[in-house]
């Protein structure tokens, strides 16, 4: 058995599936964070892997610049994750509901 | 052999993903997120990228991640007691499992296209005078629109953790 463009496909699927369970599922703020990094992160795999099989190095550098916007929202993120820590005093996500409908 | 290693990577971080979602201590997640990140490298190798296999680890399993543990401990974090509805738990399994299902089905209805491009990668592919070349050239536009972005976030950063009234 090879392994083709599908199977990495495939992965990445599977690693983003995992991330939005984790989005959906966790109450605790950085848990729900990591998640999110762990779809982007599925994301950049299947950049790379269709750069790999279409021969175009393009597809790499998305991944570079995808990188480098991780970076700045990890940044403002978790700057964002002090101020409520500060404010509420909580993690929790059930904090974050003053601007909910 | 590249059978093998992509295996072992790709059963590597689903499992330890898994374990970052499912692990009640957010150290413990921070942890196998690692993990999770130097499988993803390592497929980033298989992948002819080695550029971006050591990005991925020097920024995400190196700086992202040591700015996650460093907020965990920052702020002394305590086990949040999750009470989740079991009819929220569900929803969030079901919209996963379709979500997977949907994926599989577009993946294999689409072979079609995937089985063109498996011919060998270019000479110097994916390496750092290639992608220097492209990013300096085609792409300095959006290289440069990056740069201002990070410096709008360490601005952003500050401004937001600044204590309020205090200059």
């Amino acid at each position: 058995m090879t392994i083709q463009l599908s199977h990495y496909l495939l992965l990445s699927a599977v690693l983003f599936s995992i991330g939005v369970a984790g989005v959906l599922t966790r109450k605790n703020l950085i848990v729900i964070f990591m998640a999110l990094e762990l779809m982007m992160n599925a994301v950049n795999l299947s950049f790379v892997a269709i750069a790999r099989y279409m021969g175009d190095a393009a597809g790499q550098l998305i991944v570079f610049f995808v990188i480098c916007v991780a970076a700045a929202e990890v940044a403002v993120g978790l700057a964002i994750l002090i101020a409520l820590w500060r404010h509420k005093g909580s993690m929790h996500i059930d904090t974050l509901a003053t601007m909910k409908w | 052999m590249e059978t093998v290693l992509f295996i072992l990577l790709a059963l590597s971080s689903i499992l330890s993903a898994l374990l970052v979602i499912t692990t009640p201590s957010p150290i413990a997640s921070a942890l196998y997120l690692v993990v999770t990140f130097f499988c993803i490298a390592g497929l980033y190798v298989l992948l002819a990228a080695p550029l971006l296999a050591a990005i991925q680890i020097i920024v995400y399993a190196g700086a992202v991640l040591v700015l996650v543990l460093f907020v965990i401990m920052l702020l002394n974090l305590k086990r949040i007691e999750e009470k989740i509805s079991r009819g929220w738990k569900s929803a969030g399994i079901v919209v996963t499992v379709l979500l997977v299902g949907i994926s599989f089905a577009a993946i294999a209805a689409s072979t079609a296209v995937l089985v063109l491009g498996t011919q060998d990668v270019p000479i110097g592919f994916g390496k750092v005078a290639t992608l220097g070349q492209l990013l300096f050239t085609q792409y300095l536009y959006p290289f440069e629109v990056v740069s201002v972005l990070l410096l709008l976030a360490i601005v952003g950063a500050v401004a937001i953790i600044r204590k309020q009234g205090s200059s």
